[in-house]
């Protein structure tokens, strides 16, 4: 008999372990989803889509131009009335028979959003693609009810919606637009960000199989331009937009004095607030999920991170060393925290951002850890000592980069909080119930979390105040948006 | 001044135990993680039917889980009640394995202080390398901290070089503000590992609990500068659920704690669990129970 060999040291590290695109059913090219069909663009033009972490290309996306923007709109109008005639039963089904599909195609669209975004499967796998499905599930019940969502009042959808999302959540946001709008009887025009088309087309392929009456969405990639000319087209109804604030503005003007209802949902600074009572372990858990969620690309992320001067050292001590745990990296490895930043032209701004932080003045800690050498990355980075006036604790900086400033009773903190152009979301760190209850009705934002952070859920009404935008997506709120209330 | 501790939320807490849990852990990192996990297993049989003929089998096992399987190593002691620490001892003599003892009128640790040093020095007497006490949870519960913490010292005292596991019984002290507490009592009092579970309460280890006492370690360590060792027992019964309280450890502690000096499993049926998913990454093949040996 062998004697087992008893003292030598087990090194123990995680293999590599990603998730296999083989199974993925991706075209090579998509073409322009109009009334049914996958077409080819009339003025439009053919791009490569590019993968984040590798910056090869993952597909080839059909750019929509003027004459198919004028195209999409048009299938949209003529398949209105059909649909909004349908029974709200039958509107429901619809939806979720689209739920059911997303479900079935889970683990491709997860993988397919980490391809083209950069975020880590992990959170594709976990986050996005379930709470894409679980929207389609909520706003399936809601289309035979909607009158009890609006007080009882007779309801009418508006027409036509014309949606913009942006590149962060990109089928996930596609959701939050399509599930209520179609809910309410509406039809969709929906444009998805230029860097990120393949999951909303992905979601083009599950329409069909799902047999929705041609023409009732229309998706039509392209750049910028692309929605500033949709958001111009004369006939449609309702305009829904997620995305910056400066684009958010151009819209609104676009929009003046022509009737056409609209929904923003804008930039964020949001306050992340720890209060000396807080269970401090978690609080840093907490400060990590608000920031360093997809990479910080979450227009409601803890950004700006306040914390009570009495444990101000501590939390800053334990962050520091629960950063260094991070596993940043190949974003299709499951074991991957934080993935690869979502472009080149993302990653100019946020390093300009940071050194913008640095010149003004603001102690800078970056994570020592080793990046790939291909793709777009950012390591992530602390800042402290940052005055209120500095850039860095002003603008969205969009990307994994958290700004600390400390408070010394609960009326600055507040004050802190509130002092922004923006209001999308905050957190509240602290054990005490009352605390909590006080100070979140004092903050002007859309979402406040109490001890938990970057927590979604159908049920529960999105949106912000001031510069964050109007409107409110998620919960019965969301129908109002799509709804004519008489 | 010591229960100003900071909280410790229950969701966050499970939230984040439960993230550690989906960890992808497979090919050469499930070998290794099994065979670290075999090395840190405290391979113990606490009945009252136990007699040194059981012992002796026990040691055996534990010297050498897998005969077949020689790079699979050793486990880190053999943990018995203190009337048969000495077979332990003398069949463990010379392998490196330990020999460990529970004291202190375990599970419960409804005795007096003296007939609990007695117990602990008996212990040590017959030969235990380590002993494995119980706290008061009749102090602890009444708030009586202090007299804790002095049933602690005293043990400590009583177990001259034998290294001390304070175990602190989790499931019977109703939340995780407790669990910490506990943990932090026992690591100022002189504990060299702190332990969930005596086995023979409704729950032990689980990620929750264990990832509380992980931050309190951390915690301490960062404040006094000592290493305390963390035992997980009671629960943990498949691969599996070792190798996620193994993550928790390196996400939590880093990997200076993954060695038998400073982490232990245990355990009883884990051992043979662990060698069937470790002979199944060798084969391709899921062995059957019988094929180790069940002592």
């Amino acid at each position: 008999m062998t004697m087992p060999e008893t003292r030598t040291r087990i090194v123990w590290d995680y293999a590599p372990a990603p998730e296999s695109p083989d199974h993925v059913r991706l075209r090579d090219s998509y073409g322009l989803f109009i009334d049914g069909d996958f077409r080819d663009p009339v003025d439009g033009t053919r791009v490569p889509t590019l993968n984040p972490a590798t910056e090869g290309p993952v597909a080839e996306v059909a750019f929509a131009g003027p004459g198919d923007l004028r195209r999409a709109v048009e299938a949209a109008r003529r398949a209105q009335p059909a649909w909004a005639a349908l029974s709200g039963l039958e509107r429901g089904k619809y939806l979720f028979r689209i739920a059911r599909l997303i479900q079935e195609r889970a683990r491709e669209l997860a993988i397919v959003e980490s391809m083209d975004g950069g975020k880590p499967v992990r959170e594709s796998r976990d986050v996005d693609v379930p709470l894409a499905a679980a929207h389609f599930f909520y706003y399936a019940g809601w289309a035979d009810k909607l009158s009890y969502g609006v007080g009882g009042r007779s309801v009418e959808p508006l027409g036509v919606a014309a949606q913009i999302v942006p590149w962060n959540f990109p089928l996930l946001m596609a959701a939050w637009k399509l599930a209520p709008a179609l809910a309410c009887g509406n039809t969709s025009v929906l444009k998805p960000a230029e860097t990120t088309p393949l999951t909303a087309l992905m979601l083009a392929e599950i329409l069909q199989e799902a047999e929705l009456p041609p023409g009732v969405v229309n998706i039509v990639p392209g750049l910028g331009a692309a929605g500033a000319a949709l958001v111009r087209q004369p006939d449609i109804d309702k305009v829904a937009f997620t995305g910056s604030t400066a684009v958010g503005k151009d819209i609104q003007a676009a929009l003046a004095g022509r009737g056409v209802p609209l929904t923003l949902e804008l930039g964020g600074k949001s306050a992340n607030i720890v209060f000396e009572d807080a269970a401090l372990d978690q609080a840093v858990e907490g400060i990590v999920n608000g920031i360093f969620f997809n990479q910080g690309h979450v227009c409601c992320a803890g950004s700006r991170l306040l914390i009570q001067e009495s444990v101000a050292d501590t939390v800053i001590g334990k962050l520091w060393e629960r950063m260094g745990r991070l596993r940043v990296g190949d974003p299709l490895d499951k074991n991957t925290d934080v993935g690869a930043i979502n472009s080149r032209e993302q990653l100019e701004r946020i390093r300009s951002l940071v050194s913008a932080g640095e010149e003004e003045g603001a102690v800078r800690r970056t994570v020592d850890c080793e990046l790939p050498e291909r793709g777009w990355w950012f390591a992530p980075t602390i800042f402290t000592e940052v005055a209120p006036a500095h850039r860095i604790a002003v603008e969205e900086i969009f990307g994994p980069v958290v700004s600390v400033t400390t408070f010394r009773t609960q009326a600055e903190a507040i004050e802190k909080a509130n002092n922004s152009t923006y209001g999308l979301a905050a957190g509240i760190w602290t054990d005490k119930g009352a605390k909590a209850f006080e100070v979140a009705r004092a903050l002007r934002a859309g979402v406040v979390w109490q001890n938990t952070y970057n927590h979604f859920d159908p049920t529960a009404a999105f949106g912000g105040y001031k510069e964050s935008g109007f409107g409110r997506e998620g919960g019965p709120a969301g129908l109002r948006p799509y709804l004519r209330v008489s | 001044m010591i229960r100003r501790l900071p909280h410790v939320d229950r969701v966050g807490i499970e939230e984040r135990a439960a993230v550690l849990g989906k960890r992808s852990i497979k090919t050469t990192a499930k070998q290794q993680g099994i065979r670290l996990a075999v090395s840190t297993v405290d391979l113990t049989t606490l009945e009252g039917a136990d007699t040194a003929g059981k012992v002796r089998h026990l040691c055996a096992k534990a010297v050498c889980p897998a005969p077949t399987m020689p790079e699979v190593p050793s486990c880190a002691a053999v943990c018995v009640y203190p009337s048969l620490v000495g077979v332990a001892r003398d069949a463990l003599a010379g392998t490196g394995v330990k020999a460990a003892s529970v004291a202190t009128a375990f599970p419960s640790g409804q005795a007096s202080l003296e007939v609990k040093l007695r117990d602990t020095e008996d212990a040590v007497a017959a030969g235990a390398d380590e002993i494995d006490m119980v706290i008061s949870r009749e102090a602890f519960l009444a708030g009586d901290d202090h007299r804790v913490m002095e049933e602690i010292v005293r043990v400590k005292e009583a177990c001259g070089d034998a290294h001390l596991k304070v175990i602190i019984e989790t499931a019977e002290l109703g939340s995780y503000d407790h669990v910490r507490h506990a943990s932090m009592i026992s690591m100022e009092a002189g504990a060299d590992f702190i332990k969930t579970s005596t086995g023979k309460a409704a729950s032990g280890a689980t990620p929750g609990v264990v990832l509380v006492m992980l931050e309190a370690i951390r915690d301490y360590a960062e404040r006094s500068g000592r290493a305390v060792g963390m035992k997980a027992a009671g629960g943990v019964s498949t691969s599996k659920a070792a190798l996620h309280r193994l993550v928790l450890v390196k996400e939590t502690l880093g990997d200076e704690w993954l060695t038998p000096d400073r982490f232990r499993f245990g355990a009883s049926s884990l051992l043979n669990d662990l060698l069937m998913q470790y002979q199944k990454t060798q084969t391709g093949r899921y062995a059957r129970p019988e094929d180790f040996s069940k002592e």
